[in-house]
């Protein structure tokens, strides 16, 4: 019987397999950040343990740190120990870090396919769950927790329980003013925040085929918000001409030999998976959530839902407490919906591809006047490029703030937080109460809905505001 | 890692569903760069009004509740890896949660932590909230031998499930990074062969 790419992945990397127990599992590389590291370099020192492979983690600062006057000190006292821990902890243990300031520097799962870094083939892992991004380019990448990274950096191996597997395919033309977000909201409202969990998913299908490594890696990032360990898509030609290149990318023989190896990895016609989905790409329209997970969300022209929506008590109870939250109506259209703040940004939505479209859309618009709008680019490489294509004077001139990169109100570790009770449309992953801030209230949705709403002033529909969309190429 | 043990408890039921490691503790109090103390913000935004007093229909502010035991609606811990979850569920004093259903990597982290996640079926979870609710002075007992928890009261009981790795180093307290490192030769010769 033939394997699945995932199998063909986690197979080569079996160091060991305990009986009825885990896989002691090798990495190829380990990402780092300053929020869940610190912990784990804690505990080698306690045991007077090294770093086992220094030269396969790499360490950026990105949760933690301001989005303006990087070049200044922290002013947040907590964020700054934690930052300044990291670059304490890197030059004892050997780490390469691209700190603040860095050309180098940004969110950790921006910056590591931008550098290369990521290839198909590999384990990737980080103490951060949107590790599951990186499977884009047919790697098995995920999220860990810090007793995980402490594995990690003594032995370069973890111990883990093998997912299921589980295929979801996308087949069809997407129509205009769908992107990447929207397919993967879409699928994540059909099967629920649970409806992953246990099992490692590959999407694939004519829709996901056809997307650009950025939007695959949108797709892949919001695995975990299915409950999934992580998702991952097959390498093709897109992948290798991605990588192909990059500074850590191989070169020259090395390169050829890598190649002919990824080209082996999709998963073979006859392999089996746990469980198999199926969607079809007409059916997906713009999405945004209108509650507080990522399993919320409804087509931009439908109503927010009422309890006869669902079935299970449970489910009601969560819509009431969620709305309440919201300070929603059930059965109100969501489109119209006021909305205070914009957030472009995170690991979801801030790579060079997404700021691309936003400026190409608000180019000659203006921000409504109600609104605060921030785009927070994902690396310094993407500040750069978006600079030398004069995409931030696009932005500022339509009335956005463009910011220096992090994780930024994503998670509002920063200062960067929506206040109590405001509406913020934003294009990262999570709209879990709080998240943005305590009381903040967030719709999740697509970049060109997030700037469209920047504009109107409002929920809106892409479609309507931009008639001669065209369809994702 | 410390030793689990049986034992009976009291619950605290929090009938909540999809409980978020952003509600188990809010991002803005994960900047320590220790393990220690994250307990006294466990559920903060649900614990405290913004005015920072307790929020008293918070279950952990009502007195009639208490033990080691948390029980929780289904799909608990889902969201972000951040570890400091387990920590502060752990610092709080709990030792096990129960729930229907539970987040992968809250589950890994829990169990290296020492936290015992309990997964039971959903119809005996609506009744441990529908006895708790009765009597708050319920007791449950945890046997991870046994690998069942039951209300001795009401004789009633339901098997959960644990990987036999997982039981073996909570009952012994074993430590998995001693584990890994132990295996160094193993990982030289697999570093080798590496494509
Ligand atoms: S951008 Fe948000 S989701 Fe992504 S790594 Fe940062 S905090 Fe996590």
């Amino acid at each position: 019987m033939g394997k699945t790419l995932f199998e063909k992945v986690w197979e080569t990397h079996v160091v060991k397999h305990i009986p009825d127990g885990p896989d002691v599992l090798y990495i190829d590389r380990h990402l780092i950040h300053e929020v869940t590291s610190p912990q784990a370099f804690n505990g080698l020192r306690k045991r007077g343990l090294p770093v086992f492979r220094p030269e396969q983690t790499l360490a950026t600062a990105d949760h933690n740190v301001p989005t303006k006057d990087q070049h200044l000190p922290i002013k947040e006292a907590l964020s700054r120990l934690q930052v300044d821990a990291l670059t304490k902890n890197c030059e004892e243990f050997g780490i390469n870090l691209y700190g603040l300031n860095h050309p180098f520097q940004g969110i950790v799962h921006v910056i590591g396919p931008e550098l290369g870094i990521t290839q198909p083939g590999m384990t990737m892992v980080c103490g951060d769950s949107h590790t599951s991004t990186h499977g884009a380019f047919g790697s098995i990448a995920f999220g860990i927790g810090t007793s995980e990274v402490e594995q990690v950096f003594a032995s370069q191996c973890i111990l883990q329980h093998r997912p299921k597997t589980m295929k979801i395919e996308v087949n069809g033309e997407l129509k205009p003013g769908v992107y990447a977000k929207d397919i993967i909201l879409y699928i994540i409202s059909k099967i629920s925040t649970s409806g992953g969990t246990g099992y490692f998913v590959e999407y694939g299908g004519s829709a996901i085929q056809q997307l650009s490594m950025e939007g695959r890696m949108t797709i892949c990032n919001m695995s975990i918000e299915m409950g999934a360990r992580g998702g991952i898509i097959a390498p093709d030609e897109t992948t290798f001409a991605y990588v192909e290149g990059r500074k850590f990318a191989p070169k020259g023989e090395e390169w050829e030999r890598k190649l002919a190896y990824w080209k082996t990895l999709p998963s073979d016609p006859d392999a089996q998976f746990d469980k198999e989905l199926f969607f079809h790409a007409e059916d997906i329209e713009p999405m945004i959530t209108y509650g507080t997970n990522p399993g919320m969300g409804i087509k931009v022209n439908d109503s927010v839902p009422t309890e006869d929506s669902f079935e299970d008590e449970g489910d009601k109870r969560s819509l009431s407490k969620a709305l309440s939250y919201m300070g929603l109506t059930p059965g109100k259209p969501i489109k119209g919906q006021k909305i205070d703040y914009v957030f472009i940004g995170s690991c979801t939505n801030s790579r060079i591809e997404d700021l691309r479209l936003v400026a190409e859309h608000v180019k000659g618009k203006k921000v409504a006047p109600t609104v605060a709008a921030w785009v927070i680019p994902g690396s310094q490489q993407v500040l750069k490029q978006a600079q030398k294509e004069g995409l931030d004077k696009v932005l500022q001139d339509a009335g956005f703030e463009f910011r220096e990169p992090g994780c930024s109100a994503c998670l509002g570790m920063n200062e960067d937080k929506i206040p109590s009770g405001k509406y913020c449309i934003s294009t990262s992953n999570r709209n879990f109460e709080g998240r943005q801030g305590p009381g903040a209230r967030t719709f999740l949705a697509s970049p060109l809905s997030a700037a469209t709403a920047a504009i109107v002033g409002e929920v809106a529909d892409v479609r309507e505001y931009f008639p001669n969309l065209n369809p994702i190429q | 890692m410390e030793q689990f043990t049986s034992f009976s408890s009291q619950v605290v039921p929090l009938p909540n569903e999809n409980v978020d490691t952003d509600q188990i503790i809010p991002a803005r109090f994960l900047k320590a760069t220790t393990r220690e103390g994250f307990g006294k913000n466990l559920f903060r935004d649900w614990r405290y009004k913004s005015n920072g007093e307790p929020n008293t229909e918070f279950v952990l502010n009502q007195s009639t509740y208490s033990g080691k035991v948390l029980v929780a609606g289904k799909n608990f811990g889902c969201g972000s890896s951040r570890e400091h979850a387990a920590w502060s569920i752990y610092d709080f004093g709990f030792r096990v949660v129960v729930s229907s259903f539970f987040a992968d990597i809250f589950r890994n982290n829990a169990l290296n932590n020492g936290l015992l996640p309990v997964q039971i079926s959903e119809d005996f979870l609506q009744t441990i909230f529908e006895k708790v609710e009765e009597d708050p002075t319920l007791k449950v007992h945890v046997s991870l031998e046994e690998e069942q928890i039951s209300i001795p009261s009401l004789q009633l009981s339901e098997k959960f499930p644990v990987n036999p790795f997982n039981k073996n180093c909570l009952l012994k307290g074993y430590d998995n990074i001693d584990f890994l490192v132990s295996l160094q030769k193993e990982i030289n010769a697999f570093e080798v062969n590496r494509i």
